[in-house]
């Protein structure tokens, strides 16, 4: 099936997905939402809980919607009564996380590419090595070895080693198709969970809910404050995972926003790259790479320290190939700043382009969409909670 | 988790039990400088006696906490404790549970017990009850947490076999852990090793043959093995031994240990019927919260302990939705031939009922007077006919938490000897004495209550007498 068959498939039947979610992830969450929708002492960890108290039966949208949800922060597992070895072996956050992965692949368009989530650590790995491959060729089928080692120095030094046009228009359709890969994917989730839009205040709500992740750990007293982040290790919580978490997505925002300034100096004011050390794009990114490179770390780090009973590994590395290459995309970065003055600014610029052109091409089929998802489950929470007020 | 091996050769106090009596008393008395070990017999994963099944504790205020809406005075708490337990207490330790129940969430609070924001919690208790953040495991974590760093040891796994007693002075006890037996030395002992629920035979004691056919919601750890030791060893019984906390629950629940998921609330919307397919209790006498806990007695008293609550399409969703599916069926005789009942006898009685049944809508928001004209017994509030298909079912059996039959003890939480006098060294805390306080009938969250304040005292008056 072609894209547009898929696209026009898609937009004038609707979706039904019913049958694309993990038949045995699906099941495991509906077995463990009816032990928990009779117990509910933990309605005051998170919004999973709330969400489930408002429905009876779980269908696979209801299923998808909770997994969304869910943060894994663990603090339910260990606060479980139920949990193993007890009979009903209830673990919230695995079967969560496991139905969460599939409903990656549930909703990736076009639908022939979902395959891609299945072993995504290998499909990264050469999807970066392709990007590299390719930067470093083009470039230098472009322009001859001197140009490419030699040392360029001031407005558009950048550009002596590939042209602007050819430089911004890869990242330019690669965006394109990921933004509409995305869009697609966001339209099947919506779709298929039964989301209800709820107006602009529930979209408040979801972003200071993922400003803050005020839902790791519980709302308690001390207000959302004292829910005391995730229960990483043990049953003790800490907020290291959440700390590294928002390096991360700060710093991510930083660096695109240093991009679209970047972007908006070039073409609006035809101020040409590399700009000054104090300039808003160099700021921006600079502040932007260096805790995006903590963040995703620490993440790393965070996630060899969790407990195994609430850890999911998903099939293939979907997490660790996406926390290294985020890595990565900030590192040389980074890099390339310190050594734009050099001789090894040809060679940093195209392996930080490769990584960042790969990061672009793999978004919508990497844990990337996670936070796609997340916000909308977030929005669809919110959403139903001021209705019931 | 603390595996430390057992590295006092006297320890100053020894907590037997390690729910949230024995840990609240095993925290009093490290924060005096006591040494303290605390021996539970659950594996770590499931420690913590009933503790890991509760959910809030039941506090006294003059005015609004961070965890407890408006006011709930001593005087309105102790008209509470008198109408269920109809006056059968100990009038100066219930007081003393009252009052100390002031101050207890605070102590717990500061000792890294997280609870849920006033206004929550699905039984509109939040007035009278404190919840905790996800529930007892979650406060027991943190209280295990909170007495490891005050130096407090933990031993799991490990089952005490005897209280070693001279003169009326504990000098040990035995007990068995990693396949050895150890004899451990204290200067003083809190028991707070629970009830003996998880004791079928010694249940049978009070209750007779019906025993045998109730299931145990509550720890299956609680043998009770401690209380009769010190029973044989003279120390003063109190309460009926067929006194406890039973609601009725899905008879499909686990043996032991099914907590609170086994819970069913269907019954005011219901009729329930006995194995005969005869009615015997009034379903509708009252809003559930207040009477689901005289139901496991009922349900006790019915031949072969077994009920059967029948509802229809229109009354199911009416109620929060349980742990174990109902059974279904398009005919009331289907039904009753899945639920092992008698088909014809079952058809009578929901005629007789559907017939008695007042016009007009039910409202389950008030005592809507909604009653049967006729029956015996009627059904008081939210009569509707059972006829709109399909019907559910679901089976009923007596479902105990925990027994109030312990030891006596005095406002120090020491054990009484038979002749009333305390022994020298020996406290109890919790369920082990929580009929000293509850004769019979239950207040919400007030296990839990009996639990912190006398573990409380018990971890600081063992500490006293060794002058810490």
């Amino acid at each position: 099936m072609s894209l547009t068959d898929e696209l026009d498939q898609t937009m004038a039947s609707g979706v039904d997905l019913r049958a694309m979610l993990d038949p045995a992830a699906s099941g495991e969450v509906r077995r463990i939402m009816q032990i928990c929708n009779a117990c509910r002492y933990c309605e005051g960890f998170c919004a999973v809980f709330p969400a489930m108290e408002r429905r009876r039966l779980f269908t696979d949208g209801d299923v998808s919607y909770l997994a969304n949800l869910c943060h894994n922060c663990g603090a339910c597992y260990h606060a479980c009564q139920y949990a193993p070895p007890h009979e009903f072996a209830v673990n919230v956050p695995v079967s969560m996380a496991a139905a969460r992965a599939s409903s990656y692949a549930a909703y990736a368009w076009p639908g022939p590419l979902a395959h891609l989530f299945h072993r995504n650590g290998m499909v990264v790995s050469i999807i970066i090595a392709l990007g590299l491959g390719l930067t470093v060729g083009l470039m230098l089928a472009m322009i001859s070895p001197d140009l490419f080692w030699g040392v360029h120095i001031g407005a558009g030094a950048f550009y002596q080693v590939m042209p602007h046009t050819i430089m911004a228009a890869i990242p330019l359709g690669i965006t394109a198709f990921a933004i509409l890969a995305m869009v697609m994917g966001w339209r099947r989730y919506w779709q298929h969970t039964g989301a209800v839009w709820g107006g602009w205040r529930s979209v408040g709500d979801a972003v200071a809910a993922v400003a803050a992740m005020r839902h790791l750990g519980g709302e308690t007293a001390a207000g959302w404050r004292g829910g005391g982040g995730c229960h990483t290790a043990d049953d003790r919580s800490s907020n290291a995972r959440r700390i590294y978490h928002q390096l991360t997505m700060y710093g991510f925002l930083l660096c695109f926003a240093s991009t679209s300034v970047g972007t908006l100096y070039h073409y609006a004011f035809g101020w040409e790259a590399p700009y000054g050390l104090l300039s808003l794009p160099v700021i921006l990114g600079t502040v932007g790479g260096v805790i995006l490179c903590v963040g995703t770390a620490g993440l790393l780090v965070e996630k060899r320290r969790m407990n195994p009973a609430v850890r999911y590994e998903t099939a293939g590395g979907m997490d660790n190939a996406f926390i290294v290459i985020l890595f990565l995309v900030s590192f040389t970065g980074l890099l390339l700043l310190a050594v734009r003055s050099t001789s090894m600014m040809g060679l940093t610029l195209a392996i930080h382009l490769g990584f960042v052109y790969s990061f672009f091409l793999i978004m919508p089929y990497s844990k990337f969409v996670h936070g796609l998802y997340r916000f909308a489950a977030l929005l669809a929470s919110a959403s139903e909670s001021r209705r019931i007020q | 988790m603390c595996h430390a091996a057992i590295s006092e050769p006297v320890w100053d106090v020894i907590v037997i039990g390690g729910g949230n009596a024995g840990v609240c008393a095993a925290i009093a008395a490290a924060e005096r400088d006591c040494s303290v070990l605390v021996i539970e017999a659950a594996p770590a994963d499931m420690r913590g006696g009933n503790t890991r099944h509760t959910r809030n504790l039941r506090a006294m205020h003059d005015a609004p906490t961070d965890v407890l809406t408006d006011r709930y005075s001593f005087e309105e708490y102790w008209d509470d404790l008198m109408r269920v337990t109809k006056g059968v207490t100990n009038n100066d330790l219930a007081e003393l549970t009252l009052r100390g129940s002031a101050a207890l969430t605070a102590w717990l609070g500061a000792r890294g017990v997280r609870f849920q924001a006033a206004l929550s919690g699905t039984l509109n208790l939040g007035r009278t009850n404190a919840f905790f953040l996800g529930g007892g495991r979650a406060m027991l974590n943190a209280l295990c947490r909170h007495a490891e760093t005050v130096g407090v040891q933990f031993i799991y796994d490990a089952e005490v076999d005897d209280v070693q007693l001279t003169d009326g002075f504990c000098e040990g006890i035995v007990v068995n852990w990693n396949d050895r037996r150890l004899t451990l030395s204290c200067k003083q002992l809190v028991t707070a090793a629970g009830g003996f629920e998880a004791n079928l035979d010694w249940l049978a004691e009070g209750w007779g043959d019906a025993a045998k056919n109730f299931l145990v919601r509550g720890t299956p750890y609680n043998k009770g093995k401690i209380l009769r030791s010190l029973l044989d060893h003279g120390a003063k019984p109190v309460g009926a031994l067929d006194q406890c906390h039973a609601v009725a629950i899905d008879a499909r629940a686990p043996k032991y240990d099914g907590g609170i998921a086994s819970r069913l609330d269907a019954v005011p919307f219901a009729v329930v019927l006995n194995k005969d397919a005869d009615r015997f209790y009034d379903e509708g006498e009252d809003f559930w919260p207040k009477r689901y806990a005289i139901w496991g007695r009922l349900v006790a008293g019915q031949p072969d302990q077994i009920a059967y609550a029948i509802i229809d399409s229109q009354g199911v969703n009416r109620f929060m939705p349980s742990v174990f599916t109902p059974i279904v069926d398009d005919t009331i005789e289907g039904l009753a031939e899945q639920l092992g009942l008698p088909p014809d006898a079952t058809r009578s009685t929901i005629d007789a009922y559907n017939a008695a049944c007042p016009a007009g809508q039910i409202d389950q928001s008030i005592l809507d007077g909604k009653s049967t004209k006729g029956l015996t017994p009627e059904k008081t509030n939210w009569s509707a006919p059972i006829s709109t298909p399909p019907f559910y079912g679901y089976p009923l059996r007596p479902g105990i938490t925990f027994t109030y039959m312990g030891v006596a003890v005095n406002e120090r939480a020491q054990i009484l000897m038979a002749d009333g006098r305390p022994f020298a060294n020996m406290f109890a805390a919790g369920e082990i004495m929580a009929g000293n306080i509850l004769g019979q009938g239950y207040l919400a969250g007030i296990g839990m209550t009996i639990g912190g304040v006398f573990g409380r005292i018990a971890g600081e008056e063992a500490a006293r007498v060794l002058n810490r």
